[in-house]
């Protein structure tokens, strides 16, 4: 269960959510209006090359700036598979998760993968192999409620499951 | 090693002996909350959860406050969902004329207290860890599963200490503590973490200069800012609390992924210039600018001592023709204890335009939007590019009283230079 293979697009430090997805497409909210736009305002190509399951890698404070979230949302509509980056700003990390998006904090990673390598990321253990450098990499493993989350779909899935199996505190 | 305050309160919300800073928990919380704005998304989320009624009606809370009283047809609209789903579900709602910014209305009506977990969607819901509690701003979405689950996914943070020792001077207070720090540390200095503000200087300080302290927590890109309940926290829960309490404190080998100490005896008044709060300067070393509009408000510096200040300075004195000064109280209780004591006829005499409580103006949404090049001194937390309004107009954050003495002066300027 959850792994994603898929090949690396690389960003570097501080990108925000405006240039994840500028604020004029703010008016749209589905995963699919916003997908065409994700990331245009710092690599205008980068909807063309993603394939499905594709991974963005980026430096420090990926996603930074404001709450909304139709930043994750894009990045979901555009296919990509995972985020793997040095660290995520909060509100994106929060937001990423609960709309089941990905995301691992892994510096070894970044430092240790180029454009178009091919990854596999096992969310449940946390391990990111990276198949063309045949190196591995360990982030944070996510702990099971986390992964029942994001094999949900997100926070309101995984919570309408919760409610429906009587867990409601 | 021991924990911090926020990982003890933390732990206690999710039956754990021992927290560690970085482990992802699911934790209950005690109270929720949601404004105008954030609401009605809310609200549609919690319709997809299936769900009849929240956890419990009475730890939620509803409050008009951003375009409140309504700015437009869209924001009636809006405020208007929020309340019929506030009225229908029994959720703690308060309407014009009784309501007021949450950050203020909410621990002073004893909603929010010592101890507590506390989810809400707007980012300065930092605030009310001045009372010793965790409580931290998110999005709409974890609001609303929060509203109907009484729990809530939560990374620990690794916690920042900041002592500050020394006695303030005359018109120094909370905003300028604040303002430097997060001047020393920049608007990313406290990414993912808490903050515990601690020190023999903060002990001096009201309930009410400390929510201004805590509320700008956010402004650093901090999770959450606590202090440790003392005899002035007590003094003030215990005349209002909702429901029971519990003080709880960081053990005395907690572990800080940083530490900072400052001398605050000698800090002047400070002023956060165009476009950022971490860019931040000495009053005496902030350019003497002329200035449009002054605003003295918001969650950050709303409150009845905080117009007691600015009241102050404009007593007997007059606003600068070219000036528009907005006085707006933070609640309508404020409002009330201001009209009581005299300050609003101070202020109106002064020639201020003083309004009903609202966000408004803090946030450009209405009642003192700032058209192109026009310069604001505000009392309020934020002034990145278009904050309040067109893009090039330029907002500087200082406390109520240099707020006060532009707006006499026409410029920004200093008590002493007016009084």
């Amino acid at each position: 269960m959850l792994t994603l293979r898929g090949r690396v697009h690389k960003f570097g430090a501080n990108i925000d959510t405006d240039v994840i997805i500028p604020a004029r497409y703010l008016n749209m909210y589905t995963p699919e209006e916003l997908a065409p736009h994700c990331l245009e305002g710092v690599d205008a190509e980068f909807t063309r090359r993603v394939q499905p399951g594709d991974v963005i890698m980026a430096e420090t404070n990926f996603g930074c700036g404001s709450s909304r979230e139709h930043a994750p949302l894009a990045i979901r509509g555009a296919g990509v598979g995972c985020v793997v980056a040095k660290s995520f700003a909060r509100i994106f990390y929060r937001n990423a998760i609960n709309l089941g998006l990905p995301i691992l904090e892994c510096p070894e990673a970044v430092d240790g993968s180029d454009p178009g390598d091919e990854l596999a990321v096992e969310l449940e253990s946390g391990t990111i192999r990276n198949l063309t450098k045949e190196m591995q990499f360990q982030a944070k493993p996510y702990p099971e409620f986390m992964l029942e989350l994001l094999a949900a779909g997100g926070l309101v899935e995984y919570t309408t499951r919760r409610l429906a199996a009587g867990k409601r505190s | 090693m021991g924990m911090t305050l926020a990982e003890k309160i933390l732990a206690a919300h999710c039956d754990r002996k021992e927290l560690r800073a970085g482990e992802l928990i699911n934790c209950r919380v005690d109270f929720v909350l949601a404004n105008d704005v954030t609401a009605p998304l809310a609200i549609g989320q919690f319709r997809r959860l299936g769900v009849e009624k929240p956890f419990d009606a009475q730890r939620v809370a509803m409050v008009p406050s951003h375009f409140a009283p309504n700015k437009d047809i869209k924001s009636a609209e809006n405020a208007k969902v929020m309340r019929e789903f506030a009225l229908e579900q029994g959720i703690v709602y308060y309407e014009q004329g009784r309501a007021g910014i949450e950050h203020v209305l909410l621990p002073d009506d004893g909603w929010v207290l010592p101890g507590d977990v506390v989810v809400g969607a707007d980012s300065h819901t930092c605030t009310y860890g001045a009372l010793g509690c965790f409580a931290t701003g998110m999005g709409s979405t974890d609001i609303a599963c929060a509203m109907a689950t009484g729990d809530i996914w939560m990374r620990v943070p690794e916690t920042m200490k900041m002592t500050y020792r020394g006695r303030l001077k005359p018109w120094v207070g909370g905003k300028d503590i604040i303002l430097s720090t997060i001047g020393d540390i920049g608007t990313d200095g406290a990414l993912y973490r808490a903050i515990e503000f601690q020190g023999e200087a903060l002990s001096q300080l009201s309930m009410e200069q400390r929510f201004t302290i805590t509320n700008m927590t956010i402004e650093a890109g901090g999770k959450a800012g606590l202090m440790v309940p003392d005899a002035v926290t007590l003094g003030y829960v215990r005349a209002r609390a909702k429901r029971e309490w519990r003080v709880y404190e960081p053990d005395p080998d907690a572990g800080y992924v940083e530490e900072h100490e400052y001398d605050v005896g000698e800090l002047e008044p400070m002023v956060a210039l165009p476009f950022s709060p971490d860019n931040v300067v000495p009053l005496s070393k902030a350019p003497r600018v002329e200035i449009d509009q002054v605003f003295i408000g918001s969650c950050t510096n709303g409150r009845l001592s905080d117009l007691r200040l600015a009241a102050q300075i404009m007593e007997g004195r007059q606003v600068h023709p070219r000036v528009r000064c907005m006085v707006i109280p933070a609640s309508n209780d404020v409002y009330l204890a201001a009209l009581k004591e005299g300050l609003l006829t101070v202020f109106a005499e002064a020639g201020c335009a003083v309004s009903t409580s609202t966000c408004g103006p803090c946030l450009g949404g209405y009642m003192g939007v700032l058209a192109e090049g026009e310069r604001c001194v505000s009392t309020s937390n934020r002034n990145f590019p278009g904050r309040m309004g067109h893009p090039k107009a330029e907002v500087y954050l200082a406390n109520p009283a240099v707020a006060a003495a532009s707006a006499i002066a026409g410029r920004l300027a200093g008590p002493e230079e007016v009084v």
